[in-house]
C-alpha cells in the first residue's frame, strides 16, 4: 500500500514532482561543480603561475660572485666553477620529478662578433625545447617552458643547430631581421629569430647550449640551472631547518613539495651544486595561491547556501499544495507518523534521482568549466558522489521538514474544505 | 452635509477609479497571508543578497588580487640610454606621474674592489622603500645607521665571513662599512651590497642609474604610464618587466573566469529559488484570483495586481538583499584579502531590475497556466 502510495503519487503529479525534481538536480549540479572546481583551483593556478617562470636556481657549489648590473655580467665569464651538463637529467630521478614543469641550463659567453671587434657582447647558451632521456623516460624541457614570456618572431633555433636569436634591441642596433647571417668569433651563423624577453637578454645572443660550450671551449659546462617546480606554500615545518629536525619530521619534510625540500632534492641528484629558492616568484606564489583558494573556497560556501536554499524551497512548495490530501488522508484514519513517512520517502526518491542527475550534469559542467578556462580537466574525486548524495538527502529532508510538520498539523476539516 | 461629503467621496473615486482598491489589496494580500509573503520576501531578499555578493566580489577582485600580485615587486624598470645616469628630476617626474598610484625607487650601481682585489657590485638605494616594494627580501636587519650596509649572503661570504666591518675601495676613494644585516634573495641580489643612497654618494659620487617602478594599475594604465614616462625622459629607457606583467594577466585573467563562472551558476540558483518560492506563492492564491474573476475583474486586471505584487515584492527584496549581499562581500574581502571589499553601487540597479523581472516571470507564469481553469471549479476546491 505505501509503495503503491509513492508510486501513484509520483505518477499523477508529474508537474509538481517534475518541479522539485529540477530543483534538486539544479542544486546538486552546481555544488558538485563548484566544490570540483573549488578542491582543483590550488593546483591549476599553480600551474598558472608557473608563468612567473623558475622559483628555484642551481649553481655550482663553490661559485665566485657575480658582477651583474642590469643583467650585464661585467667579469670575464671564463673563471669560476660549472655544473656538468650530463648530470641534468637526473633531476627526472629525485623524489619529487613529477612536481618539476621544466628546467632551463645558461651558460653565459662573452663574444666580439669579429676578431677586429672591440666590444664584447654576451652570448647566452641554453636549451629551448630540448629532447632528453632520463631511465626509459624521454622528456622535453627548456627556457620554451621555464621562461614563458619569452616571445621570438621568426623561428626557435633547433638545439642541435648552430642557428641563433638575436636579442630585440642588440638587432635593431646591428641592423639584422630574422634569416640574415651574423659573424660570431669569426664563424657564420643564421639568425632565426629575434628575441623579445623584456629583460637582459634583449641585448644578448642567445644560442643553444651546445654553440656556447663550442665557443667556451669547454664542452658539457653549465652555469647556471633554473628549476620551475609546482610548490606547497610554505607552512611551520617549511619554514624550520632541516638540521635541526629528528628524523621523523625530516621524513615528513623530505616527502612535501615545499620549495626548500625540492631545492635540497635537487642538491642531491647533482653534485657539486647549491640550490637556492628565487625568493621573489616562490614566496609570493604562496600568498597568491592562499589568496584565491580562499575566495573559491568562501564563493563555493554561497553556492552551497544558495543551492540549499533552492532546493528546500521547492521542497517546501510541493508539500506545501498537497494540503487536501493530507486532509483527506488523515481523515480515512492515517496517522501523522504515516503521512510524514509518505512524504519522507517520496523525497527520498526524489532527493535521490536528483542527486545521481545533478552529480552527472555537475562533473560534466565541472570538465567544461576546466576545458574553457584552464585548458586541461579538472579532476572529479569518486569520494564526492556519496558525499553529494548524502548532502542532497540531508538537505532535501530539511526543506521538507518544516513543510511537512506544517502539513500533518494542519485541521483536515478546513483542509477538505478548501480552507487553507 | 453628508451628501455633499458623499459626492466629493464618489467624485474623488471617479477621477482615480481603481487606485486605492488596487493599493488596499495589495497591501492587505501582504498583511493577511502574512507567512507565506514572508516566505517569498525571504526567499528574495536570500537571492538578491547572494547575487549581490557575487557581483561585488566580482567586480571587485580585480583591484584586490591586484594588490597581491604587486609583491611580485617592480613591473616598470627606468633605465638610462647607455648605462648613463638618469637626470636629477626624474624620480620627481616619475612621481608626479605615478601620483600616489605605486612606488618608484632609485637604484645607483659601482663595481667596487674589496681589500683583497675582488670585485663586488655595491648598490646605493633608498632601503625604507625598497623594504616596501620587495616584500620577498629575507632580511636578518635591515640597515638604519649611517655608514650600515645590507649585505647579500654570497658577498658576505666574500666581504666579511665573521660580519666584521669591511672596507671597499672605488676609483681610489675608500669607505669603512658595518655589514648591519645580511640578504637573501636567492638572485643577483645575493652577490650586492646595499647602501643608503646617501653613504653611497658620499663616497662614489655616483647618481642613480635605474628607477624601479610598481604600479598599481590595470596593464591600460600601465602601459600609459610607459608612454607617459618614455615622453617625459627623452634620456632614458622605459619598459615593462615582462615577467611580471604577463604572469599577472594570465593568472588574473583565469581567476576571473572562473569567479565569473560560478558567480553564473550561483546567480541562476538563486534565481530558480525564486521561482519556485513566487509560483508557489502564486499557485497557492488561486482561490484570490477566482473570486476576482468571479466578481467580474478583467484577466488583464487581474494579472496586473498580482505582477504588482511581485514587482512589489521584487524591489524590497532587492533593496534588503542588496544591503546583505554588501555585508557578505565585505565579510569575504576581510576574511580572505584582509581588506572590505568596497560597496559598488553600479551593482544596484543591475540586481534590482534583476530581481523585480525575475518576480514577474513567476508570478506572470502561473497566472497563464490558471486562465484556462474555470473560477467556480476553483472556489469548489478542485
Amino acid at each position: 500500500m505505501f509503495g503503491r502510495l509513492v508510486y501513484e503519487s509520483f505518477r499523477r503529479q508529474k508537474r509538481r514532482k517534475l518541479l522539485a525534481g529540477v530543483a534538486i538536480t539544479l542544486g546538486v549540479g552546481v555544488a558538485t561543480a563548484m566544490i570540483s572546481v573549488a578542491t582543483d583551483i590550488g593546483d591549476k593556478i599553480s600551474r598558472e603561475l608557473r608563468a612567473y617562470g623558475a622559483n628555484l636556481v642551481v649553481t655550482p657549489q663553490e661559485d665566485t660572485l657575480d658582477v651583474q648590473i642590469g643583467g650585464v655580467d661585467l667579469k670575464p665569464p671564463s673563471d669560476g666553477a660549472y655544473l656538468n651538463e650530463a648530470d641534468l637529467p637526473k633531476i627526472r630521478g629525485t623524489f619529487w620529478r613529477h612536481n618539476i614543469v621544466g628546467f632551463a641550463p645558461m651558460l653565459p659567453v662573452s663574444v666580439r662578433l669579429t676578431e677586429a671587434d672591440a666590444t664584447n657582447l654576451t652570448l647566452l647558451g641554453a636549451y629551448f625545447s630540448k629532447q632528453l632521456t632520463f631511465g626509459k623516460e624521454d622528456f622535453v624541457t627548456g627556457v620554451r617552458v621555464t621562461h614563458p614570456w619569452w616571445k621570438v618572431q621568426g623561428a626557435w633555433p633547433d638545439d642541435s643547430s648552430s642557428d641563433v636569436l638575436l636579442g630585440e634591441s642588440l638587432a635593431a642596433k646591428l641592423g639584422h631581421k630574422p634569416g640574415d647571417e651574423i659573424e660570431i668569433s669569426g664563424q657564420p651563423h643564421r639568425i632565426v629569430g629575434i628575441l623579445s624577453t623584456g629583460g637582459a637578454e634583449d641585448n644578448q645572443i642567445v644560442a643553444p647550449l651546445a654553440l656556447a660550450q663550442q665557443i667556451l671551449g669547454k664542452p658539457g659546462a653549465v652555469r647556471r640551472l633554473y628549476v620551475s617546480a609546482l610548490t606547497k606554500p610554505e607552512d611551520a615545518l617549511a619554514r624550520r631547518d632541516p638540521k635541526s629536525m629528528n628524523p621523523e619530521m625530516f621524513d615528513r619534510w623530505y616527502c612535501s613539495p615545499y620549495v626548500a625540500s625540492i631545492a635540497y632534492q635537487l642538491q642531491e641528484a647533482i653534485p657539486h651544486s647549491h640550490a637556492e629558492q628565487i625568493r621573489q616568484i616562490a614566496q609570493n606564489e604562496g600568498t597568491v595561491l592562499s589568496r584565491i583558494k580562499g575566495l573559491m573556497l568562501l564563493v563555493t560556501l554561497a553556492a552551497l547556501f544558495a543551492s540549499a536554499l533552492a532546493v528546500s524551497a521547492a521542497m517546501a512548495t510541493a508539500i506545501f499544495e498537497r494540503r487536501t490530501e493530507v486532509g483527506l488522508m488523515k481523515a480515512l484514519g492515517a496517522g501523522n507518523v504515516s503521512v510524514a513517512a509518505l512524504f519522507f520517502a517520496e523525497a527520498l526518491l526524489l532527493a535521490l534521482i536528483g542527486g545521481v542527475v545533478g552529480f552527472a550534469g555537475g562533473a560534466l559542467l565541472a570538465r567544461q568549466i576546466g576545458r574553457s578556462i584552464f585548458d586541461s580537466q579538472i579532476a572529479i574525486e569518486p569520494v564526492l558522489f556519496p558525499v553529494i548524495l548524502a548532502i542532497a538527502v540531508i538537505v532535501t529532508f530539511a526543506g521538507s521538514a518544516m513543510a511537512i510538520r506544517r502539513a500533518v498539523k494542519f485541521d483536515p476539516v478546513y483542509a477538505l474544505r478548501g480552507e487553507a | 452635509m453628508s451628501s455633499t461629503r458623499n459626492s466629493a467621496l464618489a467624485s474623488r473615486r471617479a477621477a482615480k477609479p481603481h487606485t486605492s482598491m488596487f493599493l488596499r489589496m495589495l497591501m492587505r494580500a501582504a498583511v493577511l497571508r502574512r507567512g507565506r509573503a514572508a516566505s517569498a520576501l525571504l526567499a528574495m531578499v536570500v537571492a538578491a543578497a547572494v547575487a549581490t555578493a557575487m557581483l561585488n566580489l566580482y567586480v571587485d577582485v580585480q583591484a584586490k588580487l591586484r594588490k597581491e600580485f604587486r609583491n611580485y615587486g617592480a613591473n616598470i624598470v627606468v633605465v638610462g640610454k647607455d648605462g648613463q645616469a638618469l637626470p636629477a628630476d626624474a624620480l620627481d617626474k616619475v612621481d608626479s606621474a605615478l601620483a600616489g598610484h605605486g612606488l618608484a625607487v632609485p637604484f645607483a650601481y659601482v663595481v667596487a674592489r674589496t681589500s683583497d682585489g675582488q670585485s663586488v657590485v655595491v648598490s646605493g638605494t633608498n632601503l625604507d622603500q625598497v623594504r616596501k616594494l620587495n616584500s620577498w627580501w629575507s632580511v636578518t636587519a635591515w640597515p638604519n645607521a649611517s655608514l650600515d650596509a645590507l649585505v647579500g649572503t654570497r658577498a658576505a661570504a666574500v666581504v666579511s665571513p665573521q660580519g666584521k666591518p669591511f672596507d671597499l675601495s672605488f676609483q681610489g676613494r675608500t669607505t669603512h662599512l658595518n655589514p648591519a644585516g645580511t640578504l637573501r634573495t636567492g638572485a643577483s641580489e645575493d652577490s650586492r651590497i646595499y647602501l643608503s643612497m646617501k653613504d653611497f654618494e658620499n663616497w662614489t659620487g655616483v647618481q642613480p642609474s635605474t628607477l624601479e617602478i610598481a604600479s598599481s594599475g590595470s596593464p591600460e594604465e600601465v602601459n600609459a604610464l610607459i608612454q607617459n614616462l618614455s615622453h617625459a625622459l627623452p634620456a632614458a629607457e622605459v619598459h615593462p618587466i615582462r615577467q611580471i606583467m604577463e604572469g599577472e594577466a594570465r593568472v588574473l585573467g583565469k581567476t576571473r573566469a572562473t569567479l565569473a563562472a560560478a558567480a553564473v551558476l550561483i546567480v541562476a540558483t538563486a534565481a530558480l529559488c525564486v521561482l519556485s518560492t513566487l509560483i508557489g506563492w502564486v499557485f497557492d492564491r488561486r482561490r484570490d484570483f477566482a473570486i476576482m474573476k468571479a466578481l467580474g475583474a478583467s484577466e488583464g486586471l487581474i494579472g496586473g495586481f498580482f505582477a504588482a505584487e511581485a514587482a512589489a515584492l521584487g524591489a524590497v527584496g532587492a533593496v534588503l538583499g542588496f544591503g546583505i549581499g554588501v555585508g557578505v562581500a565585505a565579510w569575504i574581502g576581510r576574511v580572505n584579502f584582509h581588506a572590505p571589499v568596497v560597496p559598488r553601487f553600479n551593482v544596484l540597479p543591475v540586481v534590482f531590475v534583476g530581481s523585480i523581472v525575475v518576480a514577474l516571470v513567476s508570478a506572470v507564469l502561473p497566472i497563464f497556466l490558471l486562465r484556462r481553469v474555470q473560477p467556480a471549479m476553483i472556489l469548489r476546491g478542485e
